[in-house]
């Protein structure tokens, strides 16, 4: 038979047994067998867990929508709650969890003694201090020749201590010379446990054998090794230091940290103290790259948790809707109405359940993984799943499980017996029918005439649907434009990196060429490593090498330096171009790109910190020569502190280029042009190589893995929401189905009425949520950026195409039509006798 | 003679039940005949029916109504089969309580594919015929039984069938209902409608068939003709 009860989306009251003859009367809810048990045990424990039992056991569809709807939305809940967590204050968290210095200090032990470095942890304020330490900094190449940058040595015996306790994320401590612990930042394919580093380039340097990872929140140093072998080592020529971390009773302020630095360097000889950094320097370049993500999470947290509360509250109450007729009959045997309400919220609650406890581990399963790639991202300690978490989601889940069971089966339980029944069994009110009569007089089929129209009979559920499909499309949009946005931020990022050959005369441009240092690992040496020992090339030379070389399509020249800018502290960088730059343009916020002398443009934070706008002059120094240029155009560009400054090299007359950026011909392959042009520079002091494919940073890669897990949950509890609805309405309406396919409904129409019967609410729920997750995109994506301290191009920001919109919205009619196929394959197979004989 | 309802050895057993709930049973209905099928709780009546109908399927046997024979039909083909050649009217009316009157009449023929157009003068013709025109717009809820029936007999007959099937037509009615559905049906039985009634009421049996079969533990017991329908 197909048409069965309980073990299917059928009616859980279907008459077909396959027992005997089907003009026996309907069997009511409750199976005579139940009924039999449940009297013969007498209305006890006994009697209402076996009615529970058989409510969860009959209603197997039901009870598998609301354990996985749960599990889902409790997986999600704990995914996002986790990440919201960690991403709220990470730095915070793990600076106090390790106690980390409030102060890093370094003296030069000539000038200070060990005990005069000891009494400064007595002074009036410091609350806690560790060290000395002995220090160096070393430039370490790796096993392939690559060079590391210059790296803080700092030997300590251990780990532990009441300040900058690290935390040692593999290996071990090392026990003797020759051993080193390097941050876990540098963790990755080039340096594992055990791979070995030179000291320095010497040929005489020492060995040293990575023997583990950690992490210092405050940053304190990049490798560590004993006390003996730092000192070994600054008898080989690097300079010895001495570290002392300190914590105080007041660092919550610059002025206070000053002040605090004052108080050190004054209890010591003049000169002692040759280096500070203040922890809160350390938490502000930390909390830049996490305050990235908290808008981004927040959003989907937010989506996660209305959706949970929607979803799991129409499945609990439309199971306990339905159930009313069962409810009827259970009061008419003797249950009473606490009891009848016992009974329902516990059946609600035993699949809710299992799902939460399924949900809480399958949330903490997904979670770790991104949370050590955040971890990894924030360069903080250990994450995980915060414990609270872990309790509070399942035990919201429970309550809101609870309360929506609770409130339908209250209503259930103050029903008048025989008017339980009645409602189980009256004929529909008259909800919808103008729908009915509107849909009728469409010009098509009426099976999709009569489905289109069904939604209204229900409003409430309806609406619970159109909330599911909604809220799914909403996730689904935002994460599509997200991950747009984000490729476009990687596209947009190092702008030079798209040529596809860079040649190099050999020379550093003001301050040394930086753009190839990778954050964190070892550097690779370049093709042109050995070009710095001779004499660099003449640029006119190289360029004139480039034009002569076939092959080439366009070609512009830039070189690199620190330059000075009046009212910014410090140093900037600046870039300099020669040539068509197009190629090497920077996506424009506002304004446009260089176009000639006496341009500049800067990215959104150098306005901000300047008070500048386009149009207005800066004084610009490089390399001694100070010209006043206009600033044209804010640039995207976040790298160096959004400090970085573009200006046409013609303004500065004694700037040379450094480099050059080529695009060859379509053809020509870059790799065989940087091989010629390479032999034709070389020569001269330069180089030539192809620039590799560049791969998207590691935040994004972990926004975008973070956007599609939490969409992709989203999206499955939106197709069960409404999977569980269209359960919950072909069930009431299965006689309805029964008397149109005894009037002739073949199969494909009544799959044709079931989908018609969602299709609409997917419509309206894509209507809706295109528009809300389009919105949501407008929102989240400029916090996000200014988190970063960076405008955002319109590249970044009008990611839709009205194609892809489109697309969306049909998807939002999708999820629903997903969910609904399920029981429109039930609704097709039901045997029409059957389904004639339902009540 | 044509017959429109042919049954050949046809038995019909569910589950695992060694008894079957029908049969086996030769049955065939002449076009134009009015059969009764009469019998107590659980002898078959509405299995017979069902099988007729192409609700269900015949363990054994063949089954053939209007010339084609239903048993191996698919789903699809069975609901084209019942939806131009059966006309089915139920004992609980089986109206569907969101549509119109109007709606409910002519939903069979709009399944059929035929235009609104057609499908609203066919019906406004069967409800002028069976005097529920007044009722066209009205939801069946607010309708008495013996007009709601009449609305399925309207619905039964909109696809002009072959052969119209009653499942205790009357069994949900009062008598004066009863006795305005029965009438109705000896009206429809003597313009020419193949009629299968199955029934208890003895009473109605007589008044609307004039050929009867009485089934006990699913066999035919009896198989009595009158003269003429009363």
């Amino acid at each position: 038979m197909t048409g069965s009860d309980g073990d299917g989306f059928g009616p859980a009251a279907g008459p077909d047994t396959g027992g005997g003859a089907p003009e026996r009367a309907a069997r009511p809810d409750i199976d005579g067998g139940s009924l039999k048990r449940v009297l013969r045990s007498g209305i006890g424990g006994g009697a209402l867990g076996r009615v529970v039992r058989s409510g969860v056991g009959r209603r197997r569809v039901q009870t598998l929508v609301i354990a996985v709807a749960t599990m889902m939305a409790v997986a999600a809940a704990v995914v996002a709650g986790s990440l919201m967590v960690a991403t709220d204050a990470p730095f915070d968290h793990a600076f106090a969890r390790q106690h980390g210095p409030h102060l890093t200090a370094t003296f030069d032990p000539d000038k200070a003694t060990t005990a005069q470095l000891a009494a400064t942890r007595h002074l009036e304020g410091v609350t806690a201090s560790a060290g000395p330490f002995p220090s160096t900094t070393i430039s370490p190449v790796d096993g392939n020749g690559g060079h590391l940058p210059s790296l803080t040595l700092v030997g300590r015996a251990d780990p532990g201590g009441t300040v900058d306790e690290l935390d040692l994320k593999s290996g071990r401590w090392p026990r003797k010379e020759g051993e080193v612990v390097l941050s876990d930042s540098f963790s990755g394919d080039f340096l594992r446990l055990g791979s070995t580093l030179k000291s320095s380039a010497d040929a005489d340097a020492q060995t040293l054998t990575v023997v583990g990872f950690a992490l210092s929140a405050g940053q304190s140093a990049d490798m560590w090794a004993t006390p003996g072998q730092v000192r070994a080592l600054a008898s080989d020529g690097a300079a010895l230091a001495s570290q002392m971390l300190y914590r105080f009773d007041s660092a919550g302020t610059k002025s206070r940290m000053a002040n605090d630095r004052k108080k050190i360097a004054a209890a010591l000889p003049a000169g002692a103290l040759t280096g500070a950094t203040s922890w809160l320097d350390t938490k502000h370049q930390a909390n830049r790259n996490a305050s990235v993500t908290i808008p981004f999470l927040f959003a989907f947290g937010v989506l996660g948790l209305v959706m949970s509360v929607i979803i799991v509250g129409s499945v609990i109450s439309g199971s306990v809707g339905t159930g009313l007729r069962r409810i009827g009959i259970l009061k008419a045997i003797g249950f009473t109405p606490r009891e009848v309400v016992r009974a329902y919220v516990a059946q609600a609650l035993i699949p809710a359940a299992a799902g939460i406890a399924l949900g809480v581990v399958l949330g903490n399963l997904l979670a770790l993984p991104l949370l050590a790639d955040t971890e990894s991202v924030y360069g903080t300690v250990s994450l995980s799943v915060a414990w609270w978490v872990d309790v509070l989601v399942p035990a919201c889940a429970l309550l809101v499980v609870g309360v929506a069971a609770l409130v339908p089966a209250l209503r259930a339980g103050r029903l008048h017996t025989i008017e339980a029944i009645a409602v189980g069994r009256a004929p529909r009110t008259a909800r919808g029918r103008w729908a009915h009569r509107a849909a009728g007089r469409l010009p098509l089929p009426r099976p999709v005439t009569y489905g289109l129209a069904s939604p209204f009979a229900h409003p409430v559920r309806a609406l619970a649907m159109v909330l599911a499909v909604t809220f799914g499309t909403v996730a689904a949009t935002f994460a599509v434009g997200l991950t747009q946005s984000l490729n476009a931020v990687g596209a947009a990022d190092d702008p030079q990196n798209r040529a596809d050959v860079t040649a190099v005369t050999g020379a550093s441009g003001g301050g040394g060429p930086q753009r190839h240092q990778a954050p964190a690992g070892p550097q690779q040496a370049p093709a042109a490593s050995g070009a710095g020992e001779q004499t660099p090339a003449d640029p006119a030379a190289v360029r004139a090498a480039i034009a002569a070389q076939s092959g080439t399509a366009s070609y512009y020249g830039t070189t690199e330096g620190d330059a000075t800018v009046p009212g910014v502290s410090g140093t900037v960088r600046a870039t300099l171009y020669q040539g068509d730059s197009r190629p090497g343009a920077y996506e424009m916020i506002h304004g446009h790109w260089l176009s000639g002398r006496g341009q500049v443009v800067v990215p959104t934070a150098f306005l901000e910190r300047t008070g500048t706008e386009i149009g207005d002059s800066v004084r610009v120094t490089f390399e001694k020569e100070t010209v006043s240029l206009r600033i044209v155009g804010e640039a995207f560009d976040s790298s160096n502190d959004g400090m970085d400054v573009h200006a046409d090299l013609a303004s500065f007359t004694k700037a040379a280029p450094t480099e050059f950026h080529i695009e060859v011909k379509s053809g020509v392959t870059p790799a065989a042009y940087a091989t010629k042009l390479s032999a034709a520079v070389r020569p001269l002091g330069g180089d030539a190589f192809a620039e590799s494919v560049q791969e998207g940073g590691g935040m994004i890669v972990i926004l975008e893995a973070m956007a599609a897990l939490l969409t992709l949950m989203l999206v499955s509890v939106a197709g069960l929401g409404v999977l569980n609805s269209v359960v919950l309405d072909t069930r009431e309406r299965v006689h309805d189905l029964g008397v149109c396919k005894a009037v002739g409904m073949s199969p494909r129409q009544t799959v044709g009425y079931v989908l018609a019967s969602v299709v609409g609410i997917g419509v309206v729920g894509g209507l809706v949520g295109v528009p809300a997750g389009f919105a949501l995109h407008g929102y989240v994506l400029p916090v996000m950026g200014r988190a970063a301290d960076t405008g955002l191009p319109p590249s970044v920001l009008d990611v839709y195409g009205t194609p892809e919109l489109v697309l969306l919205g049909v998807a939002g009619a999708l999820v629903a039509v997903l969910g609904a196929l399920g029981p429109a394959g039930w609704a097709a197979r039901v045997r029409t006798a059957t389904a004639l004989r339902t009540e | 003679m044509t017959h429109v309802i042919e049954l050949e050895g046809v038995a019909k057993r569910y589950g695992g039940a060694d008894a079957p709930a029908l049969g086996p049973v030769d049955l065939a209905v002449a076009e134009g005949e009015a059969l009764a099928v009469t019998g107590p709780s659980g002898s078959g009546k509405s299995t017979l029916l069902n099988l007729v109908a192409g609700l269900d399927r015949p363990t054994e046997g063949t089954v053939t109504v209007a010339g084609q024979r239903i048993d191996r039909l698919s789903e699809h083909a069975l609901a084209r089969h019942r939806r131009t050649r059966i006309g089915m009217v139920f004992q609980f009316f089986n109206l569907l309580d969101d549509l119109t009157v109007v709606d409910n009449i002519q939903l069979p023929a709009q399944l059929t594919g035929a235009s609104r157009r057609a499908a609203a003068s066919r019906a406004g013709e069967l409800m002028d015929v069976l005097g529920i025109q007044k009722h066209a717009r009205a939801y069946p809820g607010r309708l008495s039984g013996g007009e709601r029936q009449r609305v399925a007999v309207a619905r039964a007959l909109v696809n002009r069938p072959a052969l119209l099937l009653a499942d205790e037509p009357t069994g949900a009615l009062d008598t004066a209902s009863g006795q305005e559905v029965r009438e109705l049906l000896v009206d429809l039985h003597r313009g020419g409608q193949t009629v299968v009634l199955v029934t208890h009421d003895l009473e109605l049996a007589r008044a609307c068939a004039h050929r009867t079969i009485h089934l006990v533990d699913g066999r035919i017991a009896l198989d009595t003709r009158a003269e003429a329908v009363r």
